[in-house]
């Protein structure tokens, strides 16, 4: 493989600032890789090509003229299509929006654009970020580049198997009930949730409004960091958008430093379920924060269990509204003849899939009169109640920490008419979505059963983002040093 | 069972989903189940606990009446499946609101 | 279904009328609710939208703060409570002029709530409560094309311009009104006049119910006499002016009591006004009444008025209708009625800019209510958009005082200066339309009247004084009505005593 496509986004950054290789040249070498690999991975809707060259080109003028750079600049960035473009197609994974060329671009994008990111292609995903393992994507499946015959999760899916296979540095994903950090966990490569509220929901195509958190992936602790600071901070566009600092995520991350910290294991997610290669890398996880320094307590946190359910129904209810506007009268797919209401149901048919058209009549249900109380109005109290679980968890600790999710990447068609076994994929990453917290996933090594990548899942208070990449930073160099290299290169196949 | 197929396809309906009846077969019991598991959530006590829509603790959040360049009518008609004197074109309304 | 038709005064015999009234008023804030696209009424379609209101995927709502503001305004205007805490809703339901297929509402938590309106009705005051005052925005507009009428029954398609989508509506809705009886919907168009005449003051909107700034839904129930028990109740739409208030009711009432005559039910349903006929028609039944599976609009947080910014607000009311009434009815000496008169013709403040520039209160309240009240109606505008000024008509209140122009003349001067022939004065010396005051020329004019009606002026010397006024006439035709008529049959009389 071409070195430039194995170094990290830091590394590249450093070697184009010491004027070793062009944007141009960084660009190009990822478009190739792209080119040889994605035919197979099939990360990406759509590729860049000369608009990429194009971004990449400008940034190199820029830095010959002196002109101010952001810290991205010229490194490429893959982005979920869930995120408007205003030269790209929006289609977030999704037979209703085919084709769709939004009018406007949305702020994260905007913001990485400005500061000399290249946006090299959109990427695969469950249809309007829904699922656990991208098979629900209208346009097919993608693959995990550890095992083709895996899911690489979801449902930012194609972003996580972008950077696990070397096509792009750096991706955007969103986080609503996981879906960056469980890719990032089966495809053996670091994503965060970050504080919701801290990125930016402008332009980014609504699911579940009050969970949806954007947020990066990368290959290392610090690339990650590098790409949560870029993307994150207050936008008056969104009102949901905290008026506060970016949390020093980067800083953090080039600290890492557990000595002294308080950590929780959550008692509660462990046991039945939990595939035992994925226990014991997380097992394996909590001694080497002990062997830090860290001092490790286990933390219950009776409500979590009732985290799913809550999700299961908040969600579908917000996505069910959300979704409404998906008619065939303004954009997208129109199927059908006869009158408006006929119309707008034969495209909702044809456009939507299984998945998508559960929930939305899961979430009409929730919020029927009647039901309202019972199911809706009942998940908003779970939702106070986690959020006190985490408060007081947080009383005694600094950070938790659990599994990423119950098992390794499952084999693609498993689960994919199983919605229930599905949803299980979410266990342990939805309570931070419920609560707004921050949370990120690693690699904690290989399970035995099937050497496929185990994430650990760290999670700190609201704001305390940077917490975060202390932990994680530390984790990483420790067991960067105990295997010789990073967990990455244990990818057979593709990554040859 | 919590749900019936006729209250599944009544659901369709309300959610504008012209459902085959293969669909609604396959469908429905998904459903059932789904909501049987979500209707774990009843059994949490939660006499006075106060719902959270909404997790950041904000509000007030406002913006000035100031105005902000909008779109051409070319780019807010740009994905319109159908379009007549620059208006969306959209066939014949049913129910009258 | 119902058959007999019922008179008005039957029906009140029988049945007890209660209504109520939902209005929705556009506020005058210069950018839209929830985004910074500025109100455009009447612009080419399409030309004032942005990802926002169009609803399109991604698109986000930021609350704009003047709304909140104005919002605020009314419902301390109407006396009512504010929330010190609350949140918009989504209201659910497909249909293509909402872009999102859902409104961004208030559900169980409006702004404001518990007020009241004292409305002027036939000289007594009819207090209308209000249940609640809530923020909400507006949809687009559809082009029913295809049918008969361009309405929605028969259309092939619709076209539709979401211009008007995201504009801030605010929803003011009344407590049911009992016991008006036969006034009813007097007190429904008083109401909605009052309403607007105190919006009007306050500067939130320009309430134009032609423009569909001020839309109204009138609701009414029949409850039979003595029984104590309220009937079913329709909704009304369509109601596009004050007049149709009025008849909006009238007609329901009518028609709900031939249906319960007939022994049928009312149904609960939305009926539809026809300002042609002046009757409503059935539209959609509410009988299902739709479920709008209303929850907290996630994507904006709660609003929370700081009691500062409310008292602030309060501080800087102006001063409203009724405090007005009181003021004006004190300083000129008016009855209820008579202060209703001015108030119904919209010539309140008119009437009292031309008492600022030195009118006598009655002189001003003559003319804007006698001749510029007549050549309003005849072009079918309001008092106050007639092109006179209060300068003017009290220039011309003056001049009749100080006896250079008559009445007559008065009004051919107020006619010149409808034409826009310029000031009063300009107009007197343009037409040379003062009063002659010379008694040489009336003599002369007199003369010739003499002259020419022998048989009058026998009549006269006989002693039928009466008769004099056949020669007034005439010299007052001779002198193209620039004769002081009392002069001039002074000076016949003096001449033939002579």
């Amino acid at each position: 493989m071409d070195e430039l496509i194995t170094m990290t986004a830091a590394e590249l950054s450093a070697a184009m600032s010491a004027g070793k290789v062009s944007a141009a040249e960084v660009t190009t070498a990822h478009l190739d890789r792209i080119a040889v690999v994605d035919s197979q991975v099939r990360a990406f809707l759509h590729v860049a090509g000369d608009e990429a060259l194009a971004q990449a080109r400008e940034v190199d003028r820029k830095r010959a003229a002196g002109e101010p750079l952001g810290p991205l600049a010229g490194i490429p960035v893959a982005v979920k299509d869930l995120f408007t473009t205003v030269d790209m197609p929006t289609t977030c994974g999704s037979r209703i929006l085919e084709g769709w060329r939004p009018p406007y671009e949305s702020t994260i994008t905007r913001r990485l654009r400005d500061g000399g990111a290249v946006l090299i292609g959109k990427t695969n995903m469950d249809e309007f970020a829904m699922g656990s393992s991208t098979e629900n994507s209208g346009y097919g499946f993608s693959r995990n580049p550890w095992d083709l015959a895996r899911v690489p999760g979801g449902s930012s899916g194609g972003s996580a198997a972008a950077v696990a296979s070397y096509q792009a540095p750096l991706a955007l994903g969103t986080d609503t009930g996981g879906s960056i950090r469980q890719p990032a966990a089966v495809c053996g490569i670091v994503g965060t949730k970050p504080t919701y509220g801290g990125s930016s929901r402008y332009g980014v195509v609504a699911f579940a409004s009050s969970l949806d958190t954007p947020g990066p992936f990368g290959r290392s602790v610090l690339d990650t960091a590098l790409l949560h600071e870029a993307m994150s901070g207050h936008d008056p566009m969104d009102s949901t958008s905290i008026d506060a600092p970016v949390p020093p995520v980067v800083e953090a991350a080039r600290h890492g430093d557990v000595s002294g910290m308080r950590i929780g294991v959550v008692s509660e997610f462990s046991g039945d379920g939990y595939q035992p290669g994925v226990m014991a890398r997380f097992t394996e996880a909590v001694e080497l924060l002990e062997s830090l320094g860290a001092k490790v307590t286990e933390i219950s946190c009776p409500h979590f269990k009732y985290a799913l359910p809550a999700y299961y129904l908040i969600a579908p209810s917000e996505v069910s509204s959300n979704l409404a506007r998906f008619d065939g009268m303004r954009y997208g797919l129109r199927a059908g003849t006869g009158s408006a209401e006929e119309v707008m149901a034969r495209t909702r048919e044809a456009g939507f899939g299984a998945e998508a058209k559960r929930r939305i009549m899961l979430g009409t249900y929730a919020l029927s009169s009647g039901y309202y109380d019972a199911y809706y109005g009942k998940a908003q109290q779970v939702r106070t109640l986690i959020i006190r679980d985490f408060d007081a968890a947080f009383g005694q600790v600094d950070v938790l920490v659990s599994p990423v999710t119950p098992t390794t990447a499952f084999p693609i068609g498993e689960r994919a008419d199983d919605p229930i076994a599905m949803y299980l994929a979410d266990l342990c990453t939805i309570p931070a979505d419920l609560a707004g917290n921050a949370a990120i996933s690693l690699p904690c090594g290989l399970a035995d059963e099937d050497r496929l990548p185990v994430g650990l899942q760290v999670m700190a208070p609201t704001l305390a983002d940077d917490r975060l990449y202390r932990v994680a930073a530390a984790v990483e160099a420790a067991f960067t040093d105990r295997w010789g290299h990073p967990l990455l290169n244990e990818a057979k196949g593709l990554n040859a | 069972m919590s749900i019936t197929r006729d209250e599944v396809a009544h659901l369709a309906r309300l959610s504008r989903l012209a459902l085959t009846e293969q669909e609604l077969d396959h469908l429905a019991p998904q459903l059932d189940q789904i909501i049987t598991a979500v209707a774990q959530v009843q059994e949490v006590a939660a006499e006075g606990i106060p719902p959270t829509s909404h997790a950041t603790g904000l509000t007030n959040v406002f913006r000035e009446d100031e105005p902000a360049p909008c779109l051409t009518p070319e780019e807010a008609l740009s994905g319109a499946p159908a379009v007549e004197l620059q208006r969306f074109k959209v066939p014949r309304i049913l129910v009258e609101e | 279904m119902s058959v007999a038709t019922v008179s008005y005064e039957d029906a009140l015999q029988r049945y007890e009328p209660v209504f109520g009234l939902e209005t929705h008023v556009e506020l005058g804030t210069r950018t839209k609710m929830f985004c910074g696209c500025v109100q455009a009424f009447g612009a080419e379609p399409n030309s004032h939208t942005c990802p926002v209101c169009l609803g399109l995927p991604g698109s986000l709502p930021v609350v704009n703060r003047l709304a909140i503001e104005y919002a605020i305004k009314i419902g301390l205007a109407l006396n009512a409570a504010i929330a010190s805490w609350c949140r918009f809703a989504r209201k659910n339901y497909f249909y293509p002029d909402m872009p999102k297929n859902f409104q961004i509402s208030q559900y169980d938590e409006p702004l404001c709530t518990d007020g009241y309106l004292d409305v002027l009705v036939g000289g007594r005051t009819v207090r209308v409560g209000i249940e609640r005052v809530h923020l909400e925005e507006d949809t687009g507009k559809s082009l029913h094309i295809g049918g008969a009428t361009g309405r929605i029954q028969g259309a092939e398609y619709s076209l539709v311009d979401y211009n008007r989508a995201g504009i801030p509506l605010v929803e003011i809705v009344t407590k049911p009104v009992p016991g008006t009886g036969y006034s009813a919907p007097e007190v429904a168009k008083a109401y909605v006049t009052e309403l607007r005449d105190m919006l009007r003051t306050l500067d939130v909107s320009d309430v134009r119910m032609e423009e569909g700034s001020l839309r109204c839904d009138v609701n009414t129930s029949l409850s039979v006499r003595g029984s104590g028990v309220w009937g079913t109740r329709t909704e009304t739409k369509n109601v596009n002016s004050l007049r149709s208030v009025e008849r909006a009711v009238r007609s329901e009432i009518e028609r709900q009591a031939a249906v319960l005559d007939a022994g049928d039910r009312v149904i609960q349903e939305t009926r539809h006004f026809h300002e042609d006929s002046g009757v409503t028609t059935s539209g959609r039944s509410k009988e299902e009444a739709q479920d709008y599976r209303y929850f907290p609009e996630p994507d904006l947080v709660p609003v929370a008025p700081p009691p500062e910014w409310v008292a602030e607000i309060h501080a800087s009311l102006p001063e409203l209708p009724s405090a007005r009434r009181a003021r004006l009815l004190a300083a000129w000496s008016l009855s209820d009625l008579e202060f209703e008169a001015l108030r119904n013709a919209g010539a309140l403040d008119v009437v009292e800019e031309t008492v600022a520039v030195g009118a006598s209160p009655a002189d001003a309240r003559k003319w804007w209510l006698g001749e510029l009240a007549r050549r309003a109606n005849d072009s079918g505008v309001d008092v106050s958009e007639l092109p006179i000024t209060p300068t003017a008509v009290a220039r011309v209140a003056e001049l009749v005082a100080s006896g250079s122009l008559n009445d007559q003349l008065a009004r051919q001067v107020i006619d010149g200066v409808l034409e826009g022939e310029g000031t009063p004065d300009e107009v007197v010396a343009a037409h040379g339309l003062a009063v002659v005051s010379d008694d040489s020329a009336l003599l002369a004019a007199i003369d010739e009247a003499v002259a020419a009606n022998p048989d009058v002026v026998a009549r006269i010397r006989d002693g039928k004084v009466q008769a004099a006024g056949v020669l007034v006439g005439a010299v007052m035709k001779a002198t193209r009505g620039k004769a002081n008529a009392a002069r001039v049959r002074e000076l016949i009389m003096e001449r033939l005593a002579s």
